[in-house]
């Protein structure tokens, strides 16, 4: 009787070189390699893939949506990070 | 349809009292066409009906793959066979994808797959009808995969993050099965006239079954409300039924194929087809358990479950004993 449940693992596939790795979705496995066949089997069978990471999905540390505001608000409210935010001379051209 | 909505009714007296601010705010971001991601705060209700759905459509995946299975070794040819393990494959995948979008919810795979083997979830009404001839593989194909699509395009824009991306990689694979089902039942529509009549005798039994995949009429329907309003489903199941209807009809008439209904006739004006009474008794016969396969299908899934037992069990065991030696 198999009463112990089997970990859940993220899966990260690069679609071609030069893109990175993006979650495409996640998959139950015993270990590292059963993970890495059954993301092959589950997620790249038409040739979605050249590469593939797996990852326990407990190992992922994630922010709290109800701290959404306090995480990210500030990032909007500085425009002067922006490059449009400074005036350069039209007859300066392109910068 | 792989969803039909008939588990467990919410229980009204479940519904406790939740922060009517949280909730006003929910719905609010649900009107602004925003998506709802799993650590999201959600209505109680919305996460029970989602994991019902998800969980149900998922189990109606995996079952799905049994009356197909049938035909994997009696394939007529080797590129009919390979196409119809890839298809079997891809419906065991789409449950996959199903099982984990509903484990983002809070409830585990272990229970999920507890839930049909005990027979307290369902599945769709539509896997519990056998398949005794080849021309029933064009027929799935065609027809059954046709009304999924139908149900499944909406769904991508369904209002949780993890169902509507599900749906998107199920309804990009889903195309190959329709337009395999139909290359079979053109070639043995065109074909001799014993052929032609396996054709027609699949879409004689298989017509009336699809139309009751989208679930009972809009008047009798349980969920719709709750559901609409939540933007988890984005069109009635009447609504859903006569866009298959109206799509199917002409593809019949290229076949050559009769559909079985005498009362089956097109609106001159809105080019809608009407179609006949549907024997809801025995659509609610077989969601009960009384369809002709509803026995040999949970026998079939309980018996892979039991014999696959040792199988997770020796590779949680593996793992262990890995890990125990990396360790030391």
């Amino acid at each position: 009787m198999s009463s112990q449940a089997v970990p859940l693992w993220e899966v990260f596939i690069r679609s071609r070189n030069g893109l990175s790795h993006k979650h495409v979705g996640s998959l139950h496995a015993a270990d590292t390699t059963l993970a890495l066949q059954a993301a092959r089997d589950l997620y790249t069978r038409r040739g979605e893939g050249l590469s593939i990471w797996v990852v326990p999905s407990n190992a992922i540390t994630a922010s709290d949506p109800a701290d959404k505001g306090m995480m990210f608000e500030p990032t909007a409210s500085k425009i002067y990070r922006h490059p449009t935010f400074y005036e350069v001379p039209e007859e300066v051209g392109h910068m | 349809m792989y969803t039909q909505a008939l588990n467990s009714n919410p229980d009204a007296a479940e519904r406790h009292v939740e922060d009517a601010a949280l909730a006003a705010r929910f719905q609010e971001r649900i009107d602004a066409e925003e998506r709802i991601e799993p650590n999201d705060w959600m209505p109680a209700m919305y996460r029970r009906t989602l994991v019902r759905q998800i969980s149900q459509h998922a189990h109606s995946e995996i079952i799905g793959m049994l009356p197909e299975g049938n035909w994997i070794t009696r394939a007529p040819s080797l590129r009919r066979k390979a196409a119809l393990l890839a298809k079997v494959q891809d419906e065991c995948g789409h449950g996959l994808y199903l099982y984990a979008a509903a484990e983002t919810l809070g409830t585990g795979r272990e229970e999920l797959v507890d839930q049909l083997l005990s027979g307290k979830a369902k599945y769709s009404s539509i896997f519990n009808y056998p398949t005794l001839t080849w021309a029933d593989i064009g027929a799935i194909g065609w027809l059954v995969d046709g009304a999924a699509i139908m149900n499944q395009i909406p769904l991508c824009r369904c209002s949780y993050g993890p169902y509507a991306r599900a749906m998107i990689r199920v309804c990009k694979e889903e195309s190959f099965h329709q337009r395999q089902g139909y290359e079979i039942m053109l070639t043995l529509a065109k074909g001799t006239p014993e052929q032609k009549e396996l054709a027609q005798d699949a879409l004689n039994r298989w017509w009336w079954p699809c139309l009751m995949m989208f679930g009972p009429p809009d008047a009798v329907s349980e969920h719709s409300d709750a559901s609409t309003r939540w933007k988890i489903k984005r069109f009635s199941n009447d609504e859903l039924r006569q866009k298959f209807v109206d799509a199917t009809v002409p593809q019949a008439h290229y076949l050559g194929l009769t559909l079985p209904d005498a009362d089956l006739k097109q609106d001159a004006e809105t080019g809608h087809w009407s179609y006949g009474a549907i024997d809801w008794d025995e659509f609610k016969q077989v969601i009960a358990g009384n369809g002709p396969c509803n026995k040999d299908r949970m026998a079939a899934r309980r018996k892979a479950h039991d014999e696959g037992a040792w199988v997770r069990d020796a590779a949680l065991a593996y793992a262990e004993k890995q890990r125990l030696k990396k360790a030391a």
